[in-house]
Formats: C-alpha cells, sequence, structure tokens
C-alpha cells in the first residue's frame, strides 16, 4: 500500500522553446548518428563475425564449460567431497564416490555427471571445492545434438583439462596444500588474488 | 519505325510496366538499405551472409515472404482481410503515373513526354491516391478483429485525418505560386533561373512549407517518428499483427513504394524535379536520349536522397507519444501551414509570389513568430495533474518521503 505522503510529485522538466520546435533537437540528434554512421562505414563496425571470428575473452575469469583437473599423477584430482554437487544451485552434479585405489586420498569419483543443459555457470561448484578439482573454463561454444549429449561424463570433462591445460592453468590449491601439476608462481603479498577486501 | 511504336500512348505503356516492374525492386533494395543504415548507425553490419555484401538478402526475404505459410485466423472478416493488403499495394503503385520523370523526348518529328499520364489535375491524384492508402490500413485493422490492430488502425486514421489539412495547404502554397496543378508544368516553371544563377526552385521560396511538407509526407508514409499504426511496443505490431507471408510483405512493400512516391513528389514541387541547375542535358530545351536519362537519373538523385534522409531519421528520432503528434499537428503544423497560406494568397494579391526576397522574408517572420509564441506560451497543466496539490519548489531538499513500501515513517 503506497501512502499519499510517500508519492513525489515530480514535474516534467520544462523544455526550451527551441526545444520545442524540435528541429534543432531532431537536427542534433541526426548529428550523432551521422557520426556514427560514417564511424562504422570508414573503421570497423562493433560486430564480430562469430563463427570466422571470435570474441576476446579472459581466460582466467570466463565462466564456461567445466573440467576435471588431473594431479600430479594424471588421476582425477577430485576426493569426491559432494562438496560441489551441495553447492550448486542447480542441482546438475552428480557424483558417485568410490573407495580410493591411490593411497593419497580415501574416496574418488566413480562417476562425476555435469549436465551442461541444467547448469547455470555460477561458479559455485569451483568455489566450493577443497582441492580445486573442478573449474570452469573459457569454452563456451558447447553444443550438442541431443540432451544426453550434453551431460558430461568423467573421462570428458578430464579430456576438456588436457585440451585447456596449456591456456588455463590450474588453480594453486592453498587449502590442501597438496603438489599439483600446473602451479603458478606465489602470488606477491599485496595482490589481492580474490579475497576479501577490508 | 511503325508510327504507333513513338506514339505517346506507347511510350506511356512501356513506362507503367517498367515502373510497375522496376518498382518492386527498387523497393525491395530499399528495405536492404533500411536494415543497412540502421545497422551503420548502431556501429553494426547489417545483413551481409546472402551473396557479397548480403546484396542478395532481399531476394532470400522475398522468398521467405512467398514460402511462407499465409496464415487466415478464424476470427477474422475474411473478404476485407485478404482485400486490405491489396488495396493498400494498389494504391501505392498507382501514385507514380502523374510523375513527369524525365521531361520530353523527341523521336523523329514528335515530341513525347517521359510520363504515363499528364492530367491537368495531376497533383491533386497524387494527393488523392497517397492518401487512401489509410483505407488500407484500416480495413486490415478493422477486419483482423484484434483489439490491438484496431487500435493501430484507428491511430492511423486520427494521424492521417490531422496530417492531411497541414499538407494540403502546403501544396496549396505551392499551387498559389505556381497557379497550375500539372506536375510538368509546376517542374518547367522551376527551371527558370534568377540571375541566371540560382534555379527558381519552390525550396529558395518557401523552405518552410517545404520542411512541413517533408514532416507530413513522413506522417503520410506512416514512417518514424509518426509511426504510431505500427508501434510494436504498445500494439504487438500494430494494423499488421494478424498478417502473414505475402499479405505481410503486401503491407511492407507498399509502405516504401509510398515513401518512394512522396520522395518523388515532394522532389517535383520543390526541388524541380528533374531539373538541375547549370546542367545543359536537364534543362527543357534538351530532348535527346541522352538528356531523358540525365534527367530520369536526376530526379532519381532526388528520391535517394530522400530516402535517405527518412531512414536517416527513422533511426534517430523516437516515435511521438499520440498527444505529442496531436500538439505537433493542430497547433504546431496547422497554423503554421495556414499563416504560409496567407502569405502566400498576400504575394499572389500584390503579385510579388515570384520574388524570392518576399518569400523567404515572410517563411522567416513565420518561423520567428512561431519560436517567438513557444518561447511566450507555456504548455498548460491539463487533467488529473491539474488536480494535484502543488508542491513547493525544491522537493528534494524537503522532508525526504518514505519509499520502503509498507514502512511507517
Amino acid at each position: 500500500m503506497i501512502r499519499d505522503e510517500d508519492i513525489l510529485e515530480i514535474d516534467e522538466p520544462e523544455l526550451s522553446a527551441a526545444e520545442r520546435l524540435y528541429i534543432p533537437q531532431i537536427l542534433d540528434g541526426m548529428k550523432t548518428t551521422l557520426r556514427h554512421m560514417t564511424k562504422t562505414l570508414l573503421g570497423k563496425p562493433m560486430t564480430v563475425q562469430y563463427p570466422e571470428e571470435q570474441r576476446q575473452i579472459r581466460v582466467e575469469n570466463y565462466r564456461g564449460v567445466h573440467r576435471l583437473n588431473r594431479d600430479q599423477n594424471g588421476h582425477v584430482a577430485c576426493v569426491a567431497c559432494y562438496m560441489c554437487s551441495t553447492a550448486c544451485p542447480a542441482h546438475c552434479i552428480h557424483i558417485e564416490a568410490g573407495e580410493s585405489p591411490w593411497p593419497d586420498r580415501e574416496k574418488y569419483p566413480v562417476k562425476f555427471d555435469i549436465d551442461e543443459l541444467r547448469c547455470i555457470y555460477c561458479g559455485m561448484c569451483e568455489e566450493a571445492c577443497p582441492v580445486d578439482a573442478i573449474e570452469l573454463t573459457y569454452q563456451y561454444d558447447l553444443v550438442g545434438r541431443t540432451r544426453e549429449e550434453m551431460i558430461l561424463d568423467k573421462e570428458e570433462l578430464l579430456a576438456i583439462y588436457d585440451a585447456t591445460k596449456d591456456t588455463k592453468r590450474r588453480k594453486n590449491p592453498r587449502i590442501t596444500g597438496y603438489p599439483q601439476t600446473g602451479d603458478r608462481p606465489p602470488p606477491s603479498p599485496d595482490a589481492h588474488d580474490g579475497g576479501p577486501r577490508e | 519505325m511503325p508510327d504507333f511504336l513513338t506514339s505517346q500512348l506507347a511510350i506511356s505503356l512501356l513506362l507503367a510496366l517498367l515502373i510497375i516492374g522496376l518498382m518492386q525492386g527498387v523497393v525491395a533494395y530499399c528495405i536492404y538499405f533500411e536494415r543497412k543504415i540502421s545497422a551503420w548507425i548502431q556501429d553494426r553490419c547489417g545483413p551481409n551472409r546472402v551473396g557479397p555484401w548480403g546484396l542478395f538478402q532481399p531476394i532470400a526475404d522475398g522468398l521467405k515472404f512467398v514460402f511462407k505459410e499465409d496464415v487466415i485466423p478464424r476470427h477474422v472478416d475474411k473478404m476485407l482481410f485478404v482485400a486490405a493488403p491489396g488495396i493498400i499495394f494498389i494504391v501505392a503503385s498507382i501514385g507514380f503515373v502523374a510523375i513527369p520523370w524525365g521531361g520530353q523526348w523527341k523521336i523523329g518529328e514528335r515530341l513525347v513526354n517521359i510520363q504515363v499520364a499528364n492530367p491537368d489535375i495531376g497533383l491533386l491524384y497524387i494527393l488523392g491516391v497517397t492518401s487512401m492508402s489509410v483505407y488500407g490500413v484500416i480495413l486490415g485493422a478493422w477486419a483482423s478483429n484484434n483489439k490491438y490492430s484496431f487500435y493501430g488502425g484507428i491511430r492511423a486514421a486520427a494521424q492521417m485525418l490531422s496530417y492531411e489539412i497541414p499538407m494540403g495547404v502546403c501544396i496549396l502554397v505551392v499551387v498559389l505560386t505556381m497557379g497550375t496543378l500539372r506536375l510538368e508544368e509546376i517542374t518547367l516553371q522551376q527551371t527558370e533561373h534568377w540571375n541566371s544563377v540560382i534555379p527558381k526552385w519552390n525550396l529558395f521560396l518557401h523552405p518552410l512549407a517545404f520542411l512541413i511538407l517533408f514532416a507530413t509526407a513522413l506522417a503520410e508514409a506512416n514512417r518514424a517518428p509518426f509511426d504510431l499504426a505500427e508501434a510494436e511496443q504498445e500494439l504487438v505490431g500494430g494494423y499488421h499483427t494478424e498478417y502473414s507471408a505475402l499479405k505481410f510483405g503486401m503491407f511492407f512493400l507498399a509502405e516504401y513504394s509510398h515513401m518512394i512516391t512522396s520522395s518523388a513528389f515532394i522532389s517535383v514541387l520543390f526541388l524541380g524535379g528533374w531539373h538541375l541547375p547549370w546542367l545543359p542535358w536537364t534543362q527543357p530545351e534538351a530532348t535527346g536520349l541522352f538528356a531523358v536519362v540525365c534527367k530520369i537519373t536526376v530526379l532519381w538523385l532526388k528520391i535517394v536522397f530522400f530516402i535517405f534522409l527518412m531512414m536517416w531519421i527513422r533511426w534517430t528520432v523516437p516515435r511521438f507519444r499520440f498527444d505529442q503528434l496531436m500538439r505537433v499537428a493542430w497547433k504546431g503544423l496547422v497554423p503554421m501551414s495556414l499563416a504560409l497560406f496567407v502569405l502566400a494568397t498576400g504575394l499572389l494579391y500584390t503579385e510579388r509570389h515570384r520574388s524570392p526576397l518576399w518569400a523567404l522574408g515572410g517563411n522567416a517572420a513565420i518561423l520567428i513568430g512561431t519560436m517567438l509564441w513557444l518561447a511566450v506560451a507555456r504548455p498548460r497543466i491539463t487533467g488529473r495533474q491539474a488536480a494535484m496539490p502543488v508542491i513547493d519548489d525544491a522537493p528534494i531538499s524537503g522532508p525526504k518521503p518514505n519509499l520502503e513500501l509498507g514502512m511507517t515513517a
């Protein structure tokens, strides 16, 4: 319920005589559009001719298709803790855990499926992962002919890691302290590394 | 050569066929350039996929219109629904008949007019035919049996009514100055020169009338900023919402043919038609084949200029609100054009109607008078707003209203 005293009546801004004649204002606008027209004709339009050329994107920041990282032994880095699937607001991550065949952890994912059609690419899984095993990549041109094709399993997600590990290096997992492949140089002490600012 | 082939009738028939045939192509490429120009203005490329620079895009669009399903909804008035696009299309394509395209052509001993018909009332004919296009809009809107389409039609009717008046009066100014309704004669009178330098184009006599006529031509052709009849945001497309396939295409083609007719009409009335000063081939004395080609080219260049101007304006100026539209017509253009009319009659009475100084001075006086009136007269607050209690000036500095709903201050 809006009360009368909460209503603020604002008068229309008064137009000058020239503005109410419309013509000077129209000419002014036409000058602007002419500038854009000549600029586009002489220079380059803003359009990116998509299939032929691709937009420049920030590899580090872009939230595209997921990948599952590998550790230094080439195994999947995931420890099947279910943090990502719990954090996922779209419920698109399905993990089945099994006993780890490797000595460095207790569990590993037997199955790891992500439904890329349900995913909203929010990056919460990446935030939640304690071992930085799941990450979003810069790939955005994911296509498929069926819905089933768009559900990526563990092998496909690992393959995406293999394809993108050279261009987007794996994060330094500070929490676990695991030595990892593709470590970045340690961040300088005064650089903000995505942490909260004071 | 057989006698018939060089007669006026044969040339008229040929010209009619040529124009009707060519016009479809020209209109199709008008749409192409409309899209290109809108793209350039918005820093985009526009259609560039079909053929080099997208030049075959109109063909693809046309084929799309032909092959789409032609839906006739169950709730429409079928006869009128089918007739409306036909009416608007026919009306838009017969306006060209009276346009003098290229003066006279001397074949052998004969002089033929490069004009399909040269009726005594050529000007009235074009005026009548172009204003009939609103019937197509209203019939289409009515037959659609759809409230939003109907609103579009009603708006078109009200708009047409309001803008016919200044248009007609501005044309009367030209008629008073020229003393004839024949378009060829109007062109011929403008081919003379003052001091053999400046052409006696009506533009240099009554620039204000030209401006008003151009604005009303935009309104007549339902072009932005006067395209309220097809306001997509409010009317789900407007009068042609229920139309699909070729019928929709005909509405589309009609709009652009209308633009071409209006442009040709304005060029003939105010810019001397096929005449260009100083160029010997575009003078009325030149009647060779090359001269005819030159004249046709000159008229088409003028038309292209106007069409470009219309597109440029469309992609610059936002659409008028309906009350603004009416205010512009009844409080702006009608008084101004009536003042021009009084000026033209006065000049005619004192036989100064060909004097540029008097005509230009009168135009300037009317423009300055309008500006003064605009500066003095403030728009009155009416209706619901007038009943509101007056708020002290500087409302921002006073106690701020609580903008959160449901909260007590």
